[in-house]
């Protein structure tokens, strides 16, 4: 499987925000998108998950599943968590496994994520750092092999931190994608950096 | 069709929770409707000619109430990112949310319609004419508010907005829903003619409203 862009440009607003981007990325590799702020991270992302127009340029996935389009093999997180505070914690998980046709068990993501004695509150009530680790789990009940996340460590901890990057790594193992935007390191040494001006 | 379900569930569920849509439209027609009378006084003929108008009114109203969250809640905390990612058609996901607020805001007011058809002095045996019109004619409300409702995320303006743009889209089926009861009450006027104009308005609205609130969506979140 392999994921390729040529000659990507972005525009927003009417503003120029990239132009010319060019990456390959393969199974099991993992690839860094950094920058200052407002060079098109999230931009760039966003265009990979197909919620962004391409202006220019083209996006090619081959040896996906048949007859799939990239946005429905991509994971995406963004800065937002994507879970209703009025539901709990694991009506959210279950609804977007329901949604994103999962086969996964709800039950083993919790765990995973480290959610397991939270699941019956309603979402309301976690904190930053615990409604990331919720959407996390999204990520881990369902399988995609491409994963987009927009600054994956924002307001975890330290545990959490090394926890998601223990998954991600077994996700590059399994012969995932990651691609991320961060300002800083994310816990995978073999990821190469992506430089947007 | 699992990813649907899964959504008019979540949608169902999220409107009968704390901070939902649904008891706040019932409890706001009741309010508007019973506040009616002490307005206009006790004659109680005059109530009965305008009791349908009344109704239909605060149908409308209260089916816009709760529409102008229907999809600022879910671009507010990014869900409505993931809805558009996945592989269904954004028509049908549009469209599922709209049937979960019909089926958690419009059926309610069906539902107690009778007693405040009661209140307005509407005869017993119009009654049930009053109930199936108002279950006809509240999903083409729900329909047309469904497009309001996209282009006010869209162009990121809530509110008053909504009730402007879709307002005046509604007038055809107030019309014909107030002249359909009134038929059906007065007996003047043939019953048939504005109640088949008001079950195609719609129909027009559920082709029509799911296709526009989509490309709103689409266009407006790039």
């Amino acid at each position: 499987m392999e994921l390729r862009a040529e000659e990507l440009t972005c525009v927003r607003g009417g503003r120029e925000v990239f132009r010319h981007v060019n990456f390959r990325l393969t199974a099991g590799q993992a690839m860094l998108v950094t920058g200052r702020n407002g060079a098109g991270k999230s931009s760039l992302l966003r265009m990979i998950a197909g919620l962004v127009r391409l202006a220019a340029g083209r996006l090619l996935l081959e040896g996906g599943a048949p007859g799939a389009e990239i946005g429905e093999q991509v994971h995406y997180l963004g800065h937002q968590d994507a879970t209703k505070p009025s539901l709990t914690v694991r009506e959210n998980l279950q609804f977007w496994i329901g949604f994103q046709g999962g086969d996964g068990g709800v039950k083993a993501a919790l765990e995973a994520a480290d959610l397991a004695m939270l699941s019956e509150i309603p979402a309301a009530y976690l904190s930053a750092g615990q409604r990331r680790r919720l959407a996390i789990a999204r990520l881990l009940a369902i399988g995609r092999p491409i994963w987009l996340l927009d600054e994956p460590t924002s307001s975890l901890d330290a545990a959490s931190q090394e926890r998601l990057a223990e998954r991600m790594r077994e996700h590059l193992a399994q012969g995932g994608m990651i691609i991320a935007a961060a300002h800083g390191p994310i816990g995978i040494e073999s990821a190469s950096e992506l430089r947007l001006d | 069709m699992g990813a649907l379900f899964a959504l008019l569930v979540r949608d169902m569920r999220l409107a009968v929770r704390v901070g939902g849509g649904a008891i706040m439209g019932a409890l706001f027609f009741l309010v508007v409707v019973s506040v009616m009378p002490f307005a206009i006084g006790p004659d109680l003929a005059l109530l009965a000619r305008i009791g349908p108008a009344v109704l239909w009114l605060g149908a409308l109203l209260a089916s816009l109430l709760a529409l102008d969250r229907l999809f600022a809640t879910d671009y507010e905390d990014g869900s409505l990112d993931l809805l558009m990612i996945g592989e269904t058609q954004l028509e049908l996901i549009v469209a599922t949310k709209a049937i979960a607020h019909w089926l958690t805001t419009g059926l309610p007011l069906v539902l107690i319609a009778p007693l405040l058809a009661l209140m307005l002095n509407v005869e017993l045996r119009a009654v049930p004419v009053v109930m199936l019109t108002l279950a006809v004619g509240t999903p083409a409300l729900t329909f047309i508010g469904l497009v309001g409702a996209a282009l006010a995320v869209a162009l990121r303006r809530g509110g008053l907005l909504l009730a402007v743009l879709v307002l005046p889209l509604a007038i055809p089926v107030l019309i014909f829903g107030v002249a359909a009861t009134n038929a059906a009450i007065a007996e003047a006027t043939p019953f048939s003619p504005p109640f088949t104009i008001l079950c195609a308005l719609t129909l027009v609205s559920f082709v029509f409203g799911p296709v526009a609130a989509a490309a709103a969506l689409r266009h407006g979140l790039e």
